[in-house]
């Protein structure tokens, strides 16, 4: 295995276990709950 | 790969990250449960058409509340998008990247392709990303410093939010008039400079830079086919030499390069190391 593939492999192991940790600690419905509300920082008012 | 096909996919990806279209009719956001899903480029979700949510907001949003909250999940599908495409998300899937290609296109008398703080400026991006997405949401909570003092994609938001909404224009003040002008520099900036703002700017360009060199999408340069004759240097437009570094993390994998080569040299790959699929220039 070249250097290359050692890293990928490590990169989508990390991405896959801190996205299962993420969904396992709910924070899809945090981002949702954000999301579905006007950011009044991000469109300039406030 | 032909300009053409590119500008056709940046534009679908761009419709596609902002399909709930009445809402730029009504002035209200999409409360699609797809906003849960963070989308790979730099799309404001308070867009009025966004269906999905932007990485950097959800990311200073993890930060900044009143509670730390560690952002696994945003963090885990940007490495995913990181080292699936790299900067291929800026090229290729980004709206506002596709935004500043289109105004690259308006005739300019002097297109500017470097300048003397060039090389310099472009680690900024680097110290937005450090600065105002991670270390000042962090120590000032309730502040999403990138969202709320740079991003013109929100700014773009605003606007389209406004103009739906009329009882929107007596809430905007100062804030909005530095975003506003933070905007109108990008625009204008981005008619003589190729892509200014992904060049110096954009933390999301920042975090996918590093995975260029060993993202599954790729490129590389057959140094035996290479005449050196600098074709793809000078088509580049976001500065660099493919032939001699075609996974440079300031390539945003937009081809230009593939197209100018008369020997050839360079394609985009998929997959890993040798066993790479090359893929042929059209």
């Amino acid at each position: 295995m070249t250097k290359r593939v050692c890293v990928l492999a490590g990169l989508f192991a990390l991405a896959a276990a801190l996205t299962i940790i993420g969904i396992i600690a709910g924070d899809p419905g945090q981002v949702l709950t954000k999301a579905v509300t006007i950011c009044l920082e991000c469109v300039g008012i406030g | 790969m032909d300009n053409k096909k590119r500008l056709a996919i940046q534009g679908l990806a761009a419709l596609i990250q902002n399909a709930d279209l009445k809402g730029f009719f009504t002035g209200q956001i999409s409360q699609s449960a797809t906003k849960a899903f963070c989308v790979p480029g730099l799309n404001c979700y308070s867009c009025p058409g966004a269906v999905g949510a932007c990485p950097i907001g959800a990311l200073q949003n993890s930060l900044s509340g009143m509670t730390f909250r560690f952002p696994y999940y945003v963090l885990g599908l940007l490495i995913f998008f990181g080292a699936f495409l790299g900067r291929a998300v800026c090229g290729f899937l980004c709206p506002f990247g596709l935004l500043q290609d289109l105004l690259n296109k308006i005739p300019f008398p002097k297109k500017i392709r470097t300048f003397k703080a060039d090389r310099g400026l472009r680690r900024l991006k680097y110290v937005v990303l450090a600065v105002l997405v991670i270390i000042v949401p962090v120590a000032v909570k309730m502040t999403p410093a990138f969202c709320k003092y740079l991003c013109p994609s929100g700014t773009l938001s605003g606007i389209l939010l406004a103009m739906a909404d009329s009882r929107l224009f007596t809430l905007l003040g100062s804030t909005f008039a530095w975003k506003v002008s933070v905007l109108v520099a990008v625009v204008l900036l981005a008619v003589a400079i190729y892509r200014p703002f992904c060049k110096y700017l954009c933390p999301l360009g920042a975090f996918y830079a590093p995975f260029n060199k060993v993202a599954l999408v790729g490129m590389s340069c057959d140094r035996n086919a290479c005449i050196s004759c600098g074709a793809c240097a000078e088509a580049c437009g976001m500065g660099i030499d493919p032939s001699e570094e075609p996974n440079d993390m300031e390539c945003i994998r937009c081809g230009a390069c593939i197209k100018a080569c008369p020997a050839k040299a360079l394609s985009y790959e998929f997959g890993l190391g040798a066993g790479a699929k090359k893929l042929q220039r059209q």
